[in-house]
């Protein structure tokens, strides 16, 4: 498996995606610094934020279950899909059944997650990515390297050669706003015939059954009003208790996400709505690997994640590796911590490193994850489990070897120590170092040490 | 299928068995210490409404219910809208002059697309976002008319108004009839972050404030 360090090291020399994410970046920032100071009460909707996640994710049980009656009861039906591989099986047997051919779909993090495209492509049905960055990803046979904005790695030279080319469109000019109006046109038709729509939710309402869709583009109204059918692929742990919570989520997360007092469409939908919208409803919980996060009482908070990609924005290894780097559905300090939970150590256990423990991330996040807590926790585990995969002996020896070739890792060993910031180190000893110091020394060659304290650099910029 | 839903259950239950068994939801507290009003007099709401629907380059004005048709009318004529749907709860003295109006008798989505704009009233706005909050009343039809045609007018009565977005959540009826939120018309910013209004929603979003 290629570590993020591997990754970030080629990352970095693309210098056209670091100019854009840094733009980009930089852009959200600012205005997000700015929409979340309107909010004086910011503080006490995220730590209701934060509780209510709690609440949820102590009794999953409870609500999932919950849930369930309600979305049974107002009409829709539920399927369950222990992993990846049967979530797709539900869905290409749900699109099969509609006797359709092809799908129109929004934006969702976790079908990416499960490669449905690939499951339903392989089953003879096409599918339509709706959202503009999605659907420019999906011509270019690319994968997103921003959760917000997927494409913005792709300039708009690039683009309309993209659409000449595989949605046959002549003479485009590269206007933004000419590229976008030539995807509404090529998409509308797909809207107006689709039979099958399928989509991501935000939170499902475990009280009364509904799903809300946060978009800007309207795709996501299109996808799950217009079409008979609709199949939602929820994960289990995206929850809330109550209709009443979203005076809640309603404030953090355009804030927080698009950096905007609300982003242009929200959807709610409670299973089928007589004479409004899709008269078959499908929702099918997944959970693939979310019960082994759940497991963990430290890790757990990560599944309180709402995805709005702040802790990206904010994060400066993220700054400059972007999104590809984490080799991760989920990239950037939220990917650090959940992908290497959801997937294991062996798959990911280079994330945990993919960070410089600033604690910016923690300080932006809507729902209070303690992101360093967890990658401190997540490090601790990497260290035990390469420890219970090498000769001990073995590999203490090798990391000591690996210290002492460098003066300078010595020294950041030795400061590292020093100020208590090192897990590994205790009483002045340098403990467990194999994957920890690697990996950490890596993250760090990307950039020299700076010789201010992180924080102080940060206010400056 | 059934077997997939006891064996999720049962890993959460094992995930979870550090949670006391005599541990209710409601013990995990949930402090909700945020405002849950504006606490702003009724006329500033109302302003601040006009204003944010503004920002978010909507057409907005406020407008004497007297006055109302004429609006309307003159909404249609700027954005060349020859036809619109126009759902049954909407009141006669609001439809505009010179304009087919379409009854929605389930259009087909080829139809709906063939119409020029919407005119619809709302369930209630929020001030501080500048959001208008449909809930597919008698006024407000069904989610496609308010989607597919390109123009959207949505007239909003001031005593629908509200401050903050607690307030609104508590005025909707969730979780029975559909809701939609909508705040500016649609938007991308997914080409070089450069923000292009309209791609698959309505692109043009007229709102009108009735005192
Ligand atoms: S971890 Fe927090 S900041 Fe990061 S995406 Fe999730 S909710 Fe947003």
């Amino acid at each position: 498996m290629t570590t993020f360090q591997e990754s970030a090291h080629i990352a970095l020399q693309d210098t056209q995606l670091r100019h854009n994410i840094g733009n980009a970046t930089r852009a959200i920032r600012a205005k997000r610094n700015d929409a979340v100071a309107e909010l004086p009460d910011w503080e006490e909707l995220r730590e209701a934020g934060r509780a209510l996640k709690e609440r949820v994710l102590r009794h999953l049980d409870h609500y999932l279950v919950q849930f369930e009656e309600a979305v049974t009861a107002s009409g829709g039906q539920v399927h369950w899909a222990r992993d990846a591989a049967e979530a797709n099986r539900v869905v290409v047997e749900l699109v099969k059944a509609t006797g359709a051919d092809e799908v129109v779909k929004s934006k969702s993090l976790t079908t990416e997650e499960t490669k449905l495209n690939e499951a339903l492509e392989e089953n003879g049905i096409r599918p339509w990515e709706t959202d503009l960055a999605q659907l420019i990803i999906q011509l270019a046979h690319d994968t997103p390297s921003h959760v917000l904005v997927p494409a913005i790695h792709k300039n708009r030279a690039e683009i309309r050669e993209l659409f000449e080319r595989e949605l046959g469109i002549e003479n485009l000019s590269d206007e933004p706003a000419e590229l976008a109006e030539a995807a509404r046109r090529h998409l509308r038709a797909k809207f107006l015939s689709a039979r099958v729509g399928i989509s991501g939710g935000n939170f499902g309402v475990a009280e009364t059954g509904t799903i809300a869709l946060f978009e800007s583009e309207g795709n996501g109204r299109m996808c799950t009003t217009l079409p008979e059918t609709l199949i939602t692929v929820l994960g289990i742990e995206k929850l809330i208790p109550t209709w009443q919570d979203f005076e809640v989520y309603l404030q953090l997360l355009p804030r927080s996400s698009t950096a905007e007092r609300m982003n242009p469409y929200n959807s709610f939908w409670t299973g089928v709505h007589e004479g409004d919208g899709p008269q078959e409803f499908h929702l099918v919980l997944v959970d693939n690997g979310r019960t082994n996060v759940l497991a963990d009482e430290i890790g757990r908070q990560a599944l309180g994640c709402i995805r709005c990609s702040a802790c990206m924005n904010f994060c400066p290894v993220y700054e400059r590796t972007g999104g590809h780097a984490y080799n991760s559905v989920y990239p950037g300090p939220i990917g650090a911590i959940l992908t290497p939970q959801l997937e294991g150590l062996d798959r990911a256990g280079s994330l945990p490193y993919a960070s410089r423990l600033c604690g910016a991330c923690y300080d932006v996040c809507p729902v209070k994850i303690n992101i360093p807590q967890v990658l401190v926790h997540l490090r601790h585990q990497v260290v035990k489990h390469e420890r219970a995969t090498l000769d001990p002996e073995q590999a203490a020896m090798r990391a000591m070897a690996k210290v002492f070739s460098s003066r300078r890792r010595y020294e950041v060993a030795q400061r590292l120590a020093r100020a208590g910031q090192w897990p590994f180190a205790r009483r002045g000893v340098i403990q467990h170092l194999p994957g920890g110091l690697s990996g950490w020394t890596a993250t760090r060659d990307i950039r020299p040490l700076p010789k201010q304290a992180f924080r102080d650099w940060w206010r400056q910029r | 299928m059934s077997d997939a839903r006891e064996e999720i259950l049962g890993r959460v239950r094992t995930a979870l068995r550090n949670v006391p068994d005599d541990e209710s939801p409601d013990d995990v507290r949930v402090e909700r210490a945020y405002r849950r009003d504006s606490g702003e007099p009724h006329e500033a709401v109302v302003a601040l409404f006009v204003e944010r629907v503004a920002d978010y380059r909507a057409e907005v004005e406020r407008v004497p219910a007297s006055e109302l048709r004429e609006r309307v009318t003159r909404a249609c004529e700027r954005h060349s809208a020859r036809r619109l749907v126009v759902p049954e709860g909407v009141p006669a003295h609001t439809r505009p002059e010179g304009v087919e109006l379409i009854e929605d008798r389930n259009l087909t989505h080829a139809e709906l697309d063939a119409i020029d704009g919407a005119l619809t009233g709302c369930a209630a706005a929020i001030a501080e976002t500048g959001t208008i909050v449909l809930d597919a009343g008698p006024d407000q039809g069904r989610r496609a008319l308010t989607l597919v045609p390109d123009l959207h007018i949505c007239i909003v009565p001031a005593d629908r108004v509200v401050g903050s977005v607690p307030e609104a959540v508590a005025r909707v009826a969730g979780g029975q009839r559909p809701v939609t939120l909508i705040s500016g018309p649609s938007a991308t910013s997914d080409i070089e972050l450069r923000r292009v209004e309209g791609v698959h929603g309505p692109r043009r979003l007229v709102v009108l404030v009735v005192e």
